[in-house]
C-alpha cells in the first residue's frame, strides 16, 4: 500500500511538472501567434517596414517557443497512458474524443502551416504568408478549445452514465463538450495567454527604450502591449470573478480552500493574508476585510460561503497551495490593471515612452503572466483533489499499475532534460531579443553617426567573425 | 446520440485508421529521423545544412502523425492504450527524450554559436537515433504481446528489454536510415546526393537482414501466426508479399547505384515499408493487444467511435490536402543557406 501511495505521489509530481513546463509555452505562443497576425496585417496594410522588422524578429522567438511547446506537448499525450492508465481506461469513452478532435482540427493545422510561416518567405506570396500566420493563430485557439473542454469536463463532469463495468459511457456530446465550467475556463485562459504575451512584449519594449535602441520599434510594441493592459486586464478580472461564481456552484469545497474558510456560514471575511492550518482547521495570522468573501461571492454581506469543515478531511484539497496560488494570481491580475492605469496617465502626460521608472516596472512585470498562469492552474488542479474527475474518480484510483521506481527514474529524467532544454531555450530567446530587429543598412547608418559608435561596431563585427 | 454501429464495423474501421496513421508516421517521420541518423556522417558542414533545411519545414507535421496514432488509440481502443503504455513505459519515455532532443535541435542549431552548434548537431543525431531505436523496441514488444490481468498490464518492469525487441530496434534504425538516404537522394544534389546514394547502399543489407530475421522468427513466436502464413492456400496468396519485397529491393539496389533516378528510390523504400508493415498487420490481425484483446473486445463504446469518425472523415482529406500543399511549397532541391 505504501508503495502504491508513493507511486501515486510521484506520478502526480511527474504530471504536474511536465504539464507546468508545457503550459508555459502554449500560454505564450497562443498570444504571440495572434499578435504576429496583427503585426503582419499592419505591415501589409500600411507597407511600413517597421512592422516587417518587428514581425521578423518575433517570429524567431515564436519558433523557439513553439518548438518547445510541441516537444513537451507530445510528452503530455503519453502521460495519460503511462501514469494514469486506469483513468484513461475508465473515462476514455468520454474524454478520448475531445483529445482526438484536438489532434484532427488543431495540431495538424498548426504544425503544417508553421513551416510556411517560418520558412515560406519568397516561396509563397505575401498574402499567402499572412494567411498562414492567421491559420497558425487560429490553430492555437482551436487547440485551447478542445484541451480546455477536456480539462473542464474533469472539473465539472456531466453528460455520461456509469456502466455496470465501472466504465463511463457518454450520453450527450453537447453536455460533455459544453460542460458548466468550460465557457469560463476557455475565456479566462485565452485572455490569460493574451495578457502574458502583452507583458512579455512590453517588457522587451521597455528594455529597448531604457537602452535607447530600436526606439521606433519599441514604441509600437509598447503601445500595442499597453492597449492590451488597459482594456483586457480589467476584463480578465470580470471573467475571473464569473469563473469563481461558477466554481462556487459546482465545486464549493475548492472555493472554501481558495478563501481559507473553514465554517460554512454568512458574513465571511475576505482574507488578504493568513496561514490556513489543516491541523487546527483555522486560518491563522489573518488580515481580513470583514464580510469581504460573502460580498465578493454572493453580492450580499449575509451571503453563505461554504466551509472546508462541510466535508470530511479525506475529501478536502491541500488548502495552503490553493489559498496562496489564488492570491498570487489575483495579485498579479491587479498589478496588470494598475499597469494599464499608469500607462493611461503617462500617455496623457506625454511620457509613456520616457518615464524611466515605468520602464523598470514593465521589465519587472515581464514574467508576471507566466507566474499567474501557473498559479491559476494550481488553484484549479490542486483544488480539484482528491479527484481526477471531480466526484467521479479519485486520483489514487487513477494510477497505472507501474512501480514507484519507474516513475521516479523517468521523473528524474524529465527534470534533467527539461532543465537543460529550458535553459538553452531561454538563452536563445534572450540572444534574439538582445540582437533585436534587423533594421538593415539605411537605418543602421542613421544610428551610428558618431565615430565612437562605428569603432565599437567594427570591433564587435571583427569579434563575431 | 449518433451511432453507426448498425451499418459499419466500427472497430475494424478504426483499426484500419490507426494502422494507417502509424504507417504514415513511420514513413514521414521515418525519413527525417533517418536523416538525423545519417547526419554526422555527411561529407561537409554544407551538406549538413542542406540535410537540416530539407526537413525543417516538415518535421513538426510529420511528428503529429504519432500524436494521432497514440491519440487515436486512446479514442478508439482506450483499454489497449491503457495496457500498452504502462507496458512500454520506459522505452516510450526514452523515445520522448529522443524526440525532444532532435526537435529542439532544429531551432537551436541555427541560433547557436559555432561552438555550441556541435552540441545541437549531436543532440539532433543522438535524439533521432534514440527515438528510432526505442520505436523499434516498442514494435518488438507489441508483436510479442504482453502479460495482462483483467484490463491492466501485469508484467514486470523490465519485460520490455528482450532480445527480440533489440533486434526490431536495430531493424527500425536501419530502415529509417535507408528511408532518410532515399529522401536525400531526392532532395539534394552534387556531393550530398552522391554520399546519400552510398549510404543507402551501405544500410541496404542491414535492412534486408533485419527483415529476414524478423519474418522468420515471428511464426515461431505464436502458433497462430505460423498456421496463418503456412497453411495452404494462404501460403500462395501471402507469398506475394515477400516476392514483391524482393523485387523492390532489387530495383532499389540498381537505382541507388546508377546516378539517374532521384525520386524512385524513395518510392521503393516506401513500398518496402508498406510490404513489411502489411506483413506484421496480417500476422497480428485481429488482435489489438496481441493474444489478449481483439479489435472488437478493446473497442470504445460505439457512440464514441462514431462521434470521432465523423470528424475524421471530414478532416483527414483536408489534412492530407494541406500537407501535400506544404510539401509542394517546399519542392525542389534543398539549399544550405539559413532559411530565415
Ligand atoms: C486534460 C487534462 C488536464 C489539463 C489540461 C491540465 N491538467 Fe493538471 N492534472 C490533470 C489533468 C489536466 C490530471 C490527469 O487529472 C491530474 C493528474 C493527477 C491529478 O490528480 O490530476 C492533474 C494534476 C495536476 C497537478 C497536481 C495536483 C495534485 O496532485 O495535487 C498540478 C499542479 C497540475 N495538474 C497542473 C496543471 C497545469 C499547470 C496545467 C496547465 C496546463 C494543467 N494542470 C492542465
Ligand atoms: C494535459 C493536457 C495537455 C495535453 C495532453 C496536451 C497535448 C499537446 C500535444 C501533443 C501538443 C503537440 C502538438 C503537435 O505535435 O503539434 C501540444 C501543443 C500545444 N498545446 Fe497542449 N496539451 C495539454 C495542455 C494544454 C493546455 C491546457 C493548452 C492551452 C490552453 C494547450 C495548448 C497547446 C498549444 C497551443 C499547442 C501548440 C504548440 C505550442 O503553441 O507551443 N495544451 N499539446
Ligand atoms: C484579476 C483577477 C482574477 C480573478 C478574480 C481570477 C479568478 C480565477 C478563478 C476563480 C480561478 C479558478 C477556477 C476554478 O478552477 O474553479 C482561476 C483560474 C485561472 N486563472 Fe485566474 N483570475 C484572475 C486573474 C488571472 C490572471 C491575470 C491570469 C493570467 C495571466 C489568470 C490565469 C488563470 C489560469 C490559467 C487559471 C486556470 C484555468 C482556469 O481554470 O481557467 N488569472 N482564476
Amino acid at each position: 500500500m505504501t508503495d502504491l501511495l508513493d507511486a501515486v505521489l510521484l506520478a502526480r509530481l511527474q504530471f504536474a511538472f511536465t504539464i507546468s513546463f508545457h503550459i508555459i509555452f502554449p500560454a505564450f505562443t497562443i498570444g504571440l501567434a495572434s499578435w504576429l497576425a496583427v503585426v503582419e496585417w499592419r505591415w501589409l496594410s500600411t507597407g511600413q517596414q517597421v512592422y516587417e522588422q518587428i514581425y521578423k524578429m518575433w517570429v524567431k522567438v515564436f519558433a523557439v517557443c513553439f518548438g518547445l511547446g510541441v516537444v513537451s506537448g507530445v510528452v503530455m499525450s503519453y502521460q495519460f497512458g503511462t501514469n494514469w492508465s486506469v483513468f484513461s481506461d475508465r473515462v476514455g469513452n468520454v474524454i478520448g474524443p475531445l483529445l482526438g478532435y484536438e489532434v484532427l482540427t488543431a495540431f495538424f493545422l498548426e504544425a503544417s502551416f508553421l513551416g510556411i510561416m517560418l520558412f515560406g518567405w519568397g516561396r509563397v506570396s505575401k498574402k499567402m504568408h499572412f494567411v498562414s500566420t492567421c491559420i497558425v493563430a487560429v490553430g492555437t485557439l482551436i487547440s485551447a478549445f478542445w484541451i480546455l473542454s477536456a480539462n473542464s469536463w474533469m472539473q465539472t463532469p456531466q453528460g455520461f452514465e456509469i456502466g455496470a463495468d465501472g466504465l463511463l459511457y457518454p450520453t450527450s456530446w453537447m453536455e460533455i463538450i459544453f460542460n458548466p465550467s468550460f465557457p469560463y475556463r476557455l475565456a479566462h485562459m485565452i485572455t490569460a495567454a493574451y495578457l502574458t504575451t502583452a507583458f512579455v512584449v512590453a517588457g522587451v519594449a521597455a528594455f529597448y527604450l531604457w537602452k535607447g535602441i530600436y526606439q521606433k520599434h519599441a514604441k509600437i510594441m509598447m503601445a500595442m502591449a499597453m492597449l492590451m493592459a488597459v482594456f483586457v486586464s480589467p476584463i480578465q478580472l470580470l471573467i475571473g470573478h464569473e469563473h469563481g461564481e461558477n466554481t462556487l456552484e459546482y465545486q464549493p469545497i475548492k472555493v472554501a480552500a481558495m478563501e481559507g474558510n473553514w465554517e460554512t456560514g454568512t458574513h465571511k471575511p475576505l482574507y488578504l493574508f493568513g496561514m490556513p492550518n489543516e491541523e487546527t482547521e483555522t486560518t491563522d495570522y489573518a488580515l481580513a476585510i470583514p464580510n469581504g468573501a460573502s460580498l465578493v461571492l454572493t453580492g450580499r454581506a449575509d451571503g453563505v460561503v461554504p466551509g472546508l469543515k462541510g466535508v470530511p478531511k479525506s475529501e478536502r484539497p491541500p488548502v495552503s497551495i490553493v489559498f496562496w496560488s489564488f492570491r498570487t494570481m489575483v495579485g498579479i491580475g491587479l498589478a496588470m490593471i494598475l499597469t494599464g492605469v499608469m500607462a493611461v496617465v503617462l500617455h496623457y502626460r506625454k511620457s509613456l515612452y520616457t518615464a524611466r521608472w515605468f520602464q523598470w516596472w514593465c521589465m519587472a512585470m515581464l514574467p508576471s503572466g507566466f507566474v499567474a498562469i501557473l498559479a491559476g492552474w494550481f488553484v484549479t488542479e490542486v483544488g480539484r483533489q482528491p479527484y481526477t474527475a471531480y466526484g467521479v474518480i479519485k486520483t489514487a484510483e487513477s494510477i497505472s499499475p507501474v512501480n514507484a521506481e519507474q516513475v521516479a527514474i523517468t521523473l528524474l529524467g524529465f527534470v534533467v532534460v527539461y532543465t537543460f532544454i529550458f535553459g538553452a531555450g531561454i538563452h536563445y530567446v534572450i540572444k534574439l531579443i538582445r540582437k533585436g530587429p534587423d533594421i538593415g543598412e539605411e537605418e543602421e547608418r542613421y544610428y551610428d553617426h558618431s565615430i565612437e559608435a562605428s569603432v565599437t561596431k567594427a570591433a564587435t563585427k571583427g569579434d563575431a567573425q | 446520440m449518433i451511432d453507426f454501429s448498425n451499418f459499419i464495423d466500427l472497430p475494424l474501421v478504426w483499426g484500419v485508421l490507426i494502422a494507417t496513421a502509424v504507417f504514415l508516421y513511420a514513413l514521414l517521420d521515418g525519413f527525417d529521423l533517418g536523416c538525423g541518423i545519417l547526419f554526422p556522417f555527411a561529407p561537409s558542414d554544407k551538406s549538413r545544412n542542406q540535410i537540416m533545411n530539407s526537413i525543417a519545414p516538415f518535421w513538426d507535421g510529420n511528428e503529429t502523425w504519432l500524436v494521432l496514432g497514440t491519440g487515436g488509440l486512446f479514442v478508439a481502443f482506450p483499454v489497449a492504450y491503457a495496457i500498452l503504455l504502462p507496458a512500454v513505459y520506459m522505452p516510450a519515455t526514452f523515445m520522448l527524450f529522443g524526440l525532444i532532443f532532435r526537435g529542439v535541435a532544429f531551432e537551436f542549431r541555427f541560433k547557436a554559436s559555432q561552438k555550441n552548434r556541435r552540441m545541437w548537431d549531436f543532440s539532433f543525431h543522438a535524439g533521432s537515433l534514440l527515438a528510432a531505436f526505442m520505436q523499434g523496441m516498442i514494435l518488438g514488444n507489441v508483436v510479442q504481446g504482453f502479460e495482462v490481468a483483467g484490463r491492466n498490464f501485469a508484467g514486470g518492469a523490465l519485460d520490455w528489454a528482450n532480445g527480440f525487441a533489440v533486434l526490431t530496434g536495430l531493424g527500425v534504425v536501419a530502415a529509417y536510415a535507408l528511408l532518410g538516404a532515399a529522401w536525400l537522394v531526392y532532395k539534394t544534389e552534387g556531393a550530398t546526393q552522391k554520399w546519400a546514394r552510398k549510404m543507402g547502399r551501405y544500410v541496404f543489407f542491414y535492412v534486408g537482414l533485419a527483415m529476414v530475421v524478423i519474418s522468420i522468427s515471428m511464426p515461431f513466436m505464436d502458433s497462430r501466426i505460423e498456421s496463418l502464413w503456412f497453411n495452404t492456400p494462404n501460403i500462395y496468396y501471402l507469398s506475394i508479399i515477400p516476392l514483391l519485397t524482393l523485387l523492390a529491393f532489387y530495383t532499389l539496389w540498381k537505382d541507388l547505384g546508377d546516378n539517374k533516378r532521384e525520386v524512385r528510390p524513395f518510392l521503393l523504400v516506401a513500398a518496402i515499408f508498406l510490404l513489411g508493415y502489411m506483413g506484421i498487420c496480417i500476422s497480428l490481425y485481429p488482435w489489438i493487444v496481441p493474444f489478449e484483446f481483439t479489435l472488437w473486445e478493446a473497442a470504445a463504446v460505439s457512440t464514441s467511435q462514431s462521434f470521432v469518425l465523423i470528424g475524421t472523415v471530414i478532416m483527414l482529406p483536408i489534412i492530407l490536402a494541406y500537407t501535400a500543399y506544404c510539401y509542394y511549397v517546399f519542392k525542389g532541391k534543398s539549399s544550405d543557406e539559413p532559411m530565415y
